[in-house]
């Protein structure tokens, strides 16, 4: 019998999402699962409910009536005590719970003998856990939105313009954590022409701030700012006065300011004073992703967007619901995504596996009972050890290559060859005739003109080469020519019949080499064109 | 024409012949250099042909074998494929071989080439005309079974007979016995035994030789039997004591040992190793010397896709393998550039040394299909833009792209240089299937995070790619 997937409408004041869009009802559908939204659930994000209907899903007529009839329900926010009572007992839900924050929600749900899998637990440094991972889908989102709020808020262009009424500077846009919310604005304000600089306490995101057009701006002071799982830590006194330092350098020089920094379980770092506002240039325009939080901002009020000495503080708390119908999209898809997970055998039946660790991380709740938080997760050793090992490798790699890069051989290695050398050469002086040594020069120094001209040849000509090579080894001929019929004869009984048809069966095979070679040389050589 | 004059024009033909070689360092110089070459080439056969050593009863034979080995040489230039001038190269190399050993043979029962020496002259003289038998002999079969295998007459696998190297050393010394009892030979038919045991010894040995080396070591075979052929030139060149075959049959040698090396270098084994064979089954079995098993997961995705990810990325890098040479597919992959390029994308070529069964084999498959050869770059070119590169596009290449050889250390392939394409935003791998490459690694690149499997046929893929573009 397959489940039954259900889809509620989002009853949280400003929420917009909606969990499963029509496209990923179809795939759902695929892996077997029946599917039923309510009634209205994607009209905020400009979803009809015909839409749903022409994807297979069927139409619940209010809450009650979806949450009692379905097996597995799809969120966004976590659910209300209202729909928490709504649930049918031993079903299962998915959506964002935030376990330490909401301890009363997961008794509540425990009670209901539910299965609750947490969308934001998921471990996030599990590769295979990142098309699931709907906090990086929506915080991208976010990072976009921000931008456009900014865009929206900030009287000039983004991009430096040169017209014919005059000469417009490009906005400048700073980015204070480069997080996926930072990242994703980075990428959105530097693609809108804007010079985009970034800062973040985890030095090693600078590459990825520049890969997306930004400018990393190191704080001047010595201190890794990682604090495990790929978020933030707090950092020491020190470090936080030179920070400061740089934030009002930056407040005083750019256009808009775009603070993402958090720290998990903390109240948002204040990064912005209002000192700061006040040395900013009048209509700039900061946008505190961090409002929920409390801000980055000391002047931001959470929800709303304020205007304090002449800079626009932008602190909505609902980015990604401004863009709901790709946020919607992304994280049906992510929910899909586990979906497939849960359901490898795609008969719509879902299998809870505690032995994987990404489903391990993300169930809160099975059957009732509470097993938030999860274990540590296995210390991510594996991929440090290789990394370092790694060094080595690529070091060796550098030495071999083109042999023309390489460094020159030690001076006892080439000590021993030139012995080596020396002593072939005496012996071959002491008892070669002196027709055979004037052969042999001319042999010996052919070979180092060879070495010398082939090292010059481009890599890409290497098959011409070969074939050009081929053509003029079949200069052999000359070697059957002579044989065939010498003018000379000193007298002596010639086996000539013997030695002509040998000569002529290797004139004949020269020969096909030597025209074959040419002719096929040539037509590869004519084919390399700009 | 008198001696000093065939000496004179002999000159000439060699410095011709330099700057052949030395006109291939460019495309634009290399067809300049390919007529220096054939100027070259006559100037050597008309100067011997009219020179002191042939008489004028020759002169039917000599235009009758030449007209010919003339007609099949042009015939074969002209209707052989890009994709099968490996196995062309294998073939012409064969004939420079069996040429070597029938002057060998010529030159011992002619009584007049060593009427006039005695003692040590003739003694250097008669080992001359063994190796040069020798290497011509080994040239020529191991070329024939190469030209078997690059053609898939012969299965590319390679044979390891059990205790090969003990076979190989035993027909050394038979070899070396036999070269003895050669040498104190009275008269030419005393000596024809062993020189006919030894050419036997010779061939088997080629065959042998080539058949343990599998199929992914042919751009070093190839690349050494150029080599051989060069040096049983040089060998026949002392035999005759023509300083104009010494100076050919040297540049050819040390051109194609050089070949060898960067063959070798560019897969970091050893020449001995490969020359010795069965790569992969020496050290263990190969699937467990793989230290790390890759984790993560494979995402497929279909042509369309791959068709939008090309039209939505600014800089592409193409890697071609011996995959797109199977399938025939570079005219397609020109079709997909060219739109591109007119799209405004800066689309880029990747040559790994190794891709394909010989050096430069895939230069010449592009510049067969029209790619301009300034866009196509040698794996140290470009091997450091592939992080600003939107969409790095394999084409029926594995171990040339896997990330193993730089990550761990345990793999067979550790150390190999390899194009780092994993480093690009998205990497596309077009394969068959989800079968390991010729070095029996698994390729880790496969289950990264930003890397697509399109699988199917090349050609057909890549028809259907072009297709999505186009609409």
């Amino acid at each position: 019998m397959p489940l039954t997937i259900g889809v509620p409408r989002e009853t949280a004041a400003e929420e917009k999402r909606v969990a499963t869009v029509p496209e990923v009802v179809e795939k759902l559908i695929k892996l077997g699962f029946a599917v039923q939204v309510e009634s209205g659930a994607g009209d905020a994000a400009n979803i009809s409910d015909d839409a749903y209907k022409a994807a297979g899903a069927a139409i619940a007529e209010g809450a009650a009536n979806l949450w009692s009839s379905s097996d597995i329900i799809f969120k966004v926010r976590g659910p209300s005590a209202a729909e928490v009572g709504l649930m049918r007992e031993g079903s299962t839900l998915v959506s964002f719970i935030w376990p330490a924050q909401n301890p009363e929600l997961l008794q509540q749900l425990a009670a209901r003998k539910a299965t609750v899998l947490a969308i934001d637990s998921l471990p996030r440094t599990l590769s295979r856990a990142q098309k699931m991972d709907a906090l990086t889908s929506q915080a991208g989102v976010a990072g976009y939105r921000a931008v456009i709020e900014a865009a929206n808020a900030f009287g000039r262009f983004f991009n430096g313009q040169i017209t014919a009424a005059g000469k417009v500077p490009p906005a400048k846009v700073f980015i204070a954590g480069a997080g996926v919310a930072g990242l994703a604005a980075i990428g959105t304000a530097a693609n809108l022409g804007a010079i985009v600089r970034a800062n973040d306490t985890r030095a090693e995101v600078a590459d990825q701030v520049a890969s997306l057009g930004g400018e990393f701006v190191k704080v001047d002071y010595e201190e890794e700012g990682s604090g495990g799982g790929g978020y933030a830590k707090v950092m020491s006194e020190g470090f936080q006065k030179a920070q400061r330092e740089m934030y009002a350098k930056q407040a005083r020089e750019v256009d808009i300011i775009i603070t993402t920094a958090l720290i998990p379980g903390k109240p948002a770092p204040r990064l912005i004073t209002a000192e700061m506002v006040r040395s900013m240039k009048a209509g700039s325009v900061i946008v505190d992703m961090a409002a929920e939080q409390g801000g980055n901002c000391e002047l931001t009020e959470p929800g709303r967007a304020v205007v304090k000495h002449d800079v626009t503080i932008i602190g909505y708390t609902d980015l990604v619901s401004r863009l709901a119908r790709q946020s919607s999209t992304l994280y049906s898809t992510n929910l899909f995504r586990l979906a497939e997970e849960l359901c490898k055998t795609k008969d719509g039946i879902i299998d809870v596996n505690m032995e994987d660790e990404a489903i391990r991380g993300l169930t809160v709740i099975k059957e009732g009972n509470v097993t938030w938080p999860p274990p540590a997760p296995k210390p991510s050793a594996a991929p440090v050890a290789p990394a370092a090992a790694a060094q080595p490798v690529v070091a060796a790699k550098k030495s071999h290559g083109h042999g023309k890069g390489s460094a020159p051989a030690s001076g006892t290695a080439v000590a021993m060859l030139f012995a080596a050398a020396a002593v072939i050469f005496w012996f071959i002086g002491a008892g070669a005739p002196a027709a055979f040594l004037g052969h042999f020069t001319v042999f010996v120094l052919a070979c180092f003109v060879g070495y010398m001209v082939v090292w010059n040849v481009t890599p890409a000509l290497h098959t011409p080469l070969m074939s050009v090579t081929n053509a003029i080894s079949s200069i052999i001929a000359i070697g059957a020519l002579v044989q065939i019929a010498p003018p000379l004869d000193i007298g002596l009984s010639r086996p000539d019949d013997w030695i002509r048809w040998l000569a002529v069966g290797a004139i004949v095979l020269a020969t096909i080499n030597m025209f074959g070679g040419f002719a096929v040389t040539q037509r590869m050589l004519a084919m390399f064109r700009k | 024409m008198s001696e000093s004059l065939a000496t004179v024009s002999y000159l000439g033909a060699t410095i011709l012949f330099i700057l052949c070689l030395g006109g291939l360092s460019n495309p634009e110089t290399s067809r300049r250099g390919n007529l220096y070459g054939i100027i070259g080439m006559s100037i050597a056969v008309l100067a011997t042909v009219f020179g002191p050593h042939v008489g004028s009863s020759g002169y039917a034979w000599i235009i009758a074998a030449m007209v010919v080995g003339a007609s099949v040489g042009i015939y074969a230039a002209r209707t052989v494929q890009m994709t099968q001038m490996p196995e062309l190269v294998a073939l012409m190399h064969s004939m420079v071989g069996l040429a070597a050993m029938l002057v060998g043979f010529a030159n011992y029962i002619d009584p007049g080439a060593s009427a006039h020496m005695s003692g040590a002259e003739k003694s250097i003289h008669e080992v001359e005309i063994y190796l040069g038998i020798l290497i011509g002999a080994v040239t020529f079969s191991g070329s024939v079974i190469a030209f078997g295998k690059l053609s898939g007459k012969i299965s590319g696998n390679p044979l390891l007979l059990p205790a090969r190297h003990w076979i190989n050393l035993a027909g050394l010394l038979v070899v070396i016995y036999f070269g003895r009892e050669f040498l104190h030979a009275h008269s030419v038919s005393d000596g024809m035994t062993p020189l006919i045991v030894m050419t036997v010894i010779a061939l088997l040995f080629g065959i042998h030789m080539v058949m343990a080396i599998g199929g992914a070591d042919m751009p070093v075979v190839v690349s050494m039997l150029n080599s051989y052929s060069g040096w049983a030139a040089a060998a026949t060149g002392f035999m005759l004591s023509n300083d104009l075959l010494i100076v050919t049959g040297a540049l050819v040698g040390s051109s194609g040992a050089i070949l060898s090396y960067i063959m070798c270098a560019a897969m970091n084994r050893h020449f001995i190793s490969v020359i010795a064979g069965g790569f992969g089954t020496t050290g263990g079995t190969p699937a467990a010397a793989g230290g790390a098993q890759p984790a993560g997961e494979v995402v497929p995705i279909i042509a369309p896709e791959t068709a939008e990810l090309l039209r939505e990325a600014k800089n592409v890098i193409i890697v071609p393998g011996y995959g797109m040479a199977v399938a025939q597919a570079q005219h397609t992959v020109y079709e997909i550039t060219k739109l591109l390029r007119e799209k405004g994308v800066n689309v880029r070529f990747g040559i790994h040394p190794v891709a394909g069964r010989m050096p430069g084999h895939m230069n010449v498959l592009l510049a067969e299909a029209k790619v301009p050869y300034d866009i196509v770059q040698e794996m140290d070119e470009l091997n450091d833009d592939f992080p600003k590169t939107d969409v790095a596009m394999i084409i029926g290449a594995n171990d040339i792209v896997n990330p193993a050889a730089q990550d761990d250390p345990n793999s067979p392939i550790a150390g190999m240089p390899v194009l780092e394409v994993w480093k690009a935003k998205t990497s596309i791998v077009m394969k068959r299937s989800m079968a390991s490459g010729y070095a029996g690694v698994d390729n880790p690149l496969f289950y990264k995070e930003n890397n697509r499997m399109l699988f199917g046929d090349a050609k057909k893929m890549l028809d259907e790619v072009l297709l999505a573009l186009k609409s």
